[in-house]
């Protein structure tokens, strides 16, 4: 059901032909080193997904464990220090290995389809994001395995994580690893702001602009405001435990809450960062299958950006018991409260859209009735996510928060928000992109297994540790001792926890089956409205044909109609068109950068200057020297410029 | 949606179906701060659970009535003044739950008249418990423990030997952090006599689950009692047993750490033991208070509580046993 | 990726998990003390005076160990060293950051010196610090004059600033003294 380009090429003939040369310019190198230099965004993007699934099912197999040993009062699975390592490694390698890279990765892959273009802007600063956060990843496995994880939990609070009460090199470990994976999210994230910004489609204005897109700018440049902040907090801390400076140091004029105000500066955007990409994902699909655009476009799009706004503006509601003046900490209550706001706009513009829509109709099949299964996740979303949005206001409210932070409370609340907010959506949008990944579509009988058995698995394990935490229950506590109440919602809570593994482990079947042996799927098979469904399933490593210009924000819809093309693009090199900013008129064909090995170098360069100034102060300087050969290497200047020339739509 | 509501009424009741002791439970408040606490959950419940309701219902009527033509985009207005009303609706909602929010925090804050002055000092793993008091000779030093008379404020300052701990008593009240270069204050004030229990809720390190606080409110002649008993300095021993018990403690390495006001033993980096006898917990809430749990902390502490600072002191069993004798009688 | 390339990795993988991290282990429970009954060296009129006596194992195995040098950073002030040596710097008794060891600068030389005792004021511990107490405070004085690997000394300790970050200290080696050379502690 794709919608056939104008006629540009004169006959079968002349189209095979042009796609011979795009073929041949825009092929890869052959073998492991192809695969290694490739800066093609969708295999980037595919390996980026992968990668980060693995990380989110070793953070989920620790918490299996974790949920072992609070099954029961005075449990034996894990000791104490055993235990403070895997929920440290467990959250952090869920907000920092999985949460916003996967996001990240989806985008990796859809924005340069969705908006039209052939590459991600800088592809191969996206090659070496990619690299550094796997080798920072597979750093803080490596030293989790040997004994050497961080234990002092993901957000790691001085003086606990100081040079006194944390000794040996466990804490610069995770302390680094944070800046791994801040170089390779701010590498992304200028990519995609560029891409958004500068080459989308030509036609496509601000108000045609997807709202995934949308939610993916808005996302980008949360990220550049926010990271930094972690990365300066966890540079103080590794100099004041490798150097002996006194940042956190209260007694030679340092602050133990300079730590506290720098990391949830980043920390609460961080939580938006993760969740705003689901709400992109969600309008993609709640649009397709309601069959009509998102009610109220410019309200979604204000919603998106005013969330981005005030999550910068609410940091303080996760130190309302650090005794800070109770004026200040009022200010961040009505800030927090605020922003449900926003996404309650958003959630009445949705069940509109399905109101006024036909969400129950399967395209192609008119006498069907019933939900899709990447809509089933989206309902979920819904039940999820609203009852942790419910939790949350309560948690904004100052006295509340002094009975229930650091109890199971807040850890119901965050993960109602983080798996129903953006798991549940991310999988829903696993199998609505899935086709265009993969040319294959995942089975949809497994697709309502592994539904059922997440919703209900999650549930079960979450909503008990509500009650949990107003009985008393504190975080992050390795034992509990019995005759408080707790032994049977934790036992529940374990069980559950085994449902849910049995709906994710379903899933990844599904996946794996389908790649194996699963039916291929056509160009759109949804009959979805955005760009990326005008391409064949996979999209060739071009992406399009020729450029695509879109008249409105359906551009595939009524299906059927012509798609108008722009011609003019050379064939014989790399280039992608460069649009202006708020009415994408086209501006330069801009060049792109042929596949190469100087982004791997130049991170496996930073890697060891990262891991070496772990151990020495003088890795920061001698390390810099192979940093600083690779990126000369990387931009030396080649002979191709960008051209000028104009382009001509037809 | 509705499974949604089935489960969660499951799960509720499942939940509510235990043998509750509700000593360290913010739903069985026993304390002016911790009962305005709880008006504001009520508020919370009822107007965010009728608000998700709300939701879900719409929800489930988009799902099952959905009938629009797709494409066509008649009805905008009738949306878009549903949505202006939506937001006014939320809006509203959430000014009254700010509001209330204020009010209660205010309350939360104000000066107590009269408190009890007391202070407390989180250590890695234990509570340094301190009642002050103008005259210097009633200044008490205890540890692990806190008693308070009924119906009188206590204005507790919190302070950090260490790392950031946080004192809760749910019981009582909310929660205040205990952060090194900084003293916080909190305010309790106890309506209901009985036994509580308290729990750090700042993740502290290695034995952070282990740093609990035995709380006790007295009807305040007996809280007057106890806490003359407490400033009296430590029993005597009576039988040979515990005389030689008392030679252990002093001359061997308990003295170093430990301080028992009455005897030669004045260390201050472990919790005092003048009136051991007389908690009702060993190790910070780890072990009840008795014979046998007392004698096999001495004899291992690590296997109770690993990584705490208390060493193993090898000594013969004959000497443990006097010195649990001498220890035990000092109420 | 090519299969010979993946099960050497694995392999190596494996012997490094397996290696696991002195450095980094936490005991709690003391390690079998059979420690050697050092003689402290009284004079410096002998063969082979001068030099430094090697560690044994099970000082070794304290001194290469994060934990045990942070715990002996806490007994140090516990303790109340400070009352005579200072945060390291020395008072009334003899500097513990410099080269200088009256009785020997080894860690069972310096185990041995706390649990024995010393003439001139330095008390016997023995029976007052459990035997494993005595070795991390051992690994931690010997942390003071930059003798501990950098990976397992922590830069500073919370507070008022007592010495030079240790991590960056020179590494000074012990060497041997002829107590009658010097009637007052150098500073």
């Amino acid at each position: 059901m794709s919608a056939p380009a104008a006629p540009v090429f004169p006959d079968d003939e002349a189209r095979d032909q042009a796609r011979k040369e795009l073929a041949a310019t825009w092929g890869e190198r052959p073998g492991f080193i192809g695969w290694l230099a490739t800066v093609d965004h969708k295999r980037i993007g595919r390996r980026y997904i992968v990668t980060a699934m693995v990380f989110f099912a070793l953070a989920g197999a620790l918490a299996l464990v974790m949920r072992l040993q609070l099954m029961f009062p005075g449990g034996h699975v894990l000791g104490p220090d055993r235990y403070n390592q895997f929920f440290s490694m467990h959250g952090s390698a869920m907000m920092f290995l999985f949460a916003v890279p996967v996001m990240e990765a989806v985008a990796v892959f859809v924005i340069p389809l969705m908006l039209g273009t052939r590459n991600l802007a800088f592809p191969r600063l996206n090659a070496f994001s990619y690299w550094v956060y796997l080798f920072g990843g597979i750093m803080i496995f490596v030293a989790f395995a040997m004994d050497v994880g961080p234990e002092g939990g993901w957000f790691g609070y001085v003086p606990l994580t100081g040079p006194e009460f944390s000794p040996g090199k466990r804490t610069d470990f995770w302390a680094q690893m944070i800046t791994f994976t801040e170089v390779a999210g701010l590498s992304v994230s200028v990519a995609l702001v560029a891409t958004i910004l500068a080459m989308r489609a030509p036609g496509m204005t601000l108000r045609r602009i997807p709202l995934y897109a949308w939610s993916m700018l808005v996302t980008s440049l949360m990220v550049i405001f926010a990271m930094p902040a972690v990365m300066l907090a966890s540079t103080f801390l590794i100099s004041d435990r490798l150097v002996g400076t006194q940042f956190y140091n209260p007694a030679e004029g340092g602050d133990a809450l300079l730590w506290q105000h720098l990391f949830w500066f980043f920390g609460h955007p961080e939580v938006y960062i993760i969740f705003l990409p689901a709400l992109g994902m969600i309008s993609s699909i709640v649009e397709t299958f309601a069959r009509r655009p998102i009610v109220a476009y410019p309200a979604m799009v204000l919603a998106l950006v005013a969330t981005g706004f005030l999550s910068f503006g609410l940091w303080v509601h996760h130190m309302f018991a650090a005794g800070l003046p109770p004026a200040g900490n009022g200010f961040y209550t009505a800030a927090s409260m605020m922003i449900a706001i926003p996404s309650g706009v958003q959630v009445f513009c949705w069940i509109a859209t399905l109101w006024t829509g036909t969400p129950r109709r399967v395209p192609g099949e008119p006498g069907r009735q019933r939900i899709a299964v990447p809509l089933l996740f989206v309902l979920g979303f819904f039940a999820l996510f609203v009852l942790g949005g419910m939790t949350g206001v309560m948690v904004a409210s100052v006295p509340l928060d002094l009975q229930v932070h650091d109890t199971y409370f807040v850890v119901a609340h965050f993960h109602y928000v983080l798996i129903g907010g953006a798991v549940f959506p991310l999988i829903g949008a696993f199998f609505f992109w899935f086709p265009k990944f993969t040319g294959r579509q995942l089975s949809e009988r497994l697709g309502r297994w592994s539904f059922w058995l997440m919703f209900a698995g999650f549930n079960l394990t979450f909503f008990p540790m509500h009650r949990l935490g107003l009985m008393g229950m504190p975080r992050r506590v390795y034992t509990y001792p019995s005759g408080l109440g707790w032994e049977l919602p934790n036992l529940v809570s374990t069980v559950g926890s085994w449902i849910l593994a049995a709906g994710v482990l379903l899933f990844v079947l599904n996946v794996v089956r389908t790649l194996l042996v699963g039916k291929p799927a056509g160009d759109n098979p949804w009959g979805a409205p955005t760009l990326e469904w005008a391409t064949s399933s996979p999209p060739p490593p071009w992406n399009f044909d020729e450029a695509p210009v879109v008249k409105s924000a359906t551009p595939l819809w009524p299906p059927g109609r012509l798609l108008p093309v722009m011609t003019g693009l050379a064939r014989h090199k790399r280039e992608a068109l460069v649009t202006s900013s708020t009415d994408a008129v086209p501006a330069v064909r801009w060049a792109l950068p042929d596949p190469g090995i100087w982004p791997l170098w130049s991170a496996l360069a930073i890697t060891v200057l990262f891991v070496w100034s772990i151990f020495q102060a003088k890795g920061v300087a001698w390390g810099a020297i192979p940093v600083a050969i690779a990126l000369t290497g990387w931009f030396w200047p080649k002979r191709s410029q960008p051209s000028l020339g104009g382009a001509k739509e037809k | 949606m509705s499974r949604l509501r089935g489960w969660s009424v499951a799960a509720v009741a499942a939940a509510g179906t235990c043998g509750c002791n509700r000593i360290q439970s913010a739903l069985a408040p026993a304390g002016d701060q911790a009962r305005d606490i709880g008006t504001i959950w009520e508020l919370m419940l009822w107007i965010c659970g009728s608000t998700y309701l709300l939701v879900l219902v719409a929800l489930a009527f988009a799902m099952l009535r959905g009938h629009g033509d797709g494409h066509r985009v008649a009805g905008e207005r009738t949306i878009e003044r549903g949505l202006a009303g939506w937001v006014l609706l939320i809006a509203g909602l959430l000014t009254v739950l700010t509001a209330a929010s204020f009010a209660v925090d205010r309350r939360l804050h104000a000066t107590p008249e009269n408190p009890l002055k007391i202070q407390v000092t989180a250590k890695q793993w234990w509570w340094q418990v301190d009642y002050l008091d103008p005259d210097p000779s009633r200044h008490l030093t205890t540890a692990n423990e806190l008693r308070l008379p009924r119906d009188r404020p206590a204005e507790i300052q919190l302070r950090s030997a260490d790392v950031i701990h946080s004192l809760w008593i749910p019981a009582l009240a909310g929660k205040e952090d205990l952060i090194p270069g900084r003293e916080n204050r909190i305010v309790m004030t106890p309506r209901q006599t009985g036994d509580f229990r308290g729990q750090c809720a700042e993740f502290c390190g290695l034995q952070h689950a282990k740093m609990a606080l035995d709380v006790q409110v007295l009807e305040p002649a007996a809280f007057a009692q106890w806490r003359n008993a407490q400033l009296a300095p430590a029993t005597s021993p009576v039988s040979a047993s515990a005389r030689h018990g008392e030679r252990v403690f002093v001359s061997a390495a308990c003295a170093l750490c430990h301080r028992i006001r009455g005897t030669s033993a004045g260390g201050v980096s472990g919790p005092e033991l003048t009136h051991l006898a007389s908690r009702r917990t060993l190790a910070a809430g780890t072990l009840k208070m008795d014979r046998g749990t007392l004698a096999a902390w001495l004899a291992d502490p690590q296997a109770h509580k690993p990584g705490v600072d208390m060493p193993a002191v090898p000594m013969s069993a004959r000497d443990r046993e006097a010195l649990v004798d001498y220890l035990m009688g000092l109420r | 990726m090519c299969s010979r390339f993946r099960t050497a990795s694995a392999v190596a993988l494996a012997v490094l998990l397996l290696a696991g991290c002195e450095r980094e282990r936490r005991e709690y429970h003391a390690a079998p003390t059979q420690a050697p009954g050092t003689q402290p060296r009284l004079s410096t009129l002998q063969p082979g005076a001068d030099q430094a006596t090697p560690a044994s194992a099970i000082g070794r195995h304290y001194e290469n160990n994060a934990y045990h040098v942070s715990q002996g950073s806490k007994w140090y002030r516990w303790f109340n060293c400070n009352g005579c040596h200072g945060n390291g710097g020395g008072a009334i008794g003899p500097a513990l950051m410099d080269a200088r060891w009256r009785y020997g600068g080894s860690i069972d030389e310096v185990h041995a010196s706390i649990m024995d005792g010393r003439p001139n004021g330095m008390p016997s511990w023995r029976g007052k610090l459990t035997d494993q107490q005595a070795w991390q405070l051992s690994a931690y004085v010997r942390s003071l004059s930059g003798n501990v690997r950098k990976d397992a000394v922590p830069s500073r300790l919370d507070g008022m600033r007592s010495t030079p970050p240790l991590t960056q200290l020179p590494e000074l080696d012990p060497e041997g003294d002829d107590p009658s050379a010097h009637t007052v502690p150098q500073p």
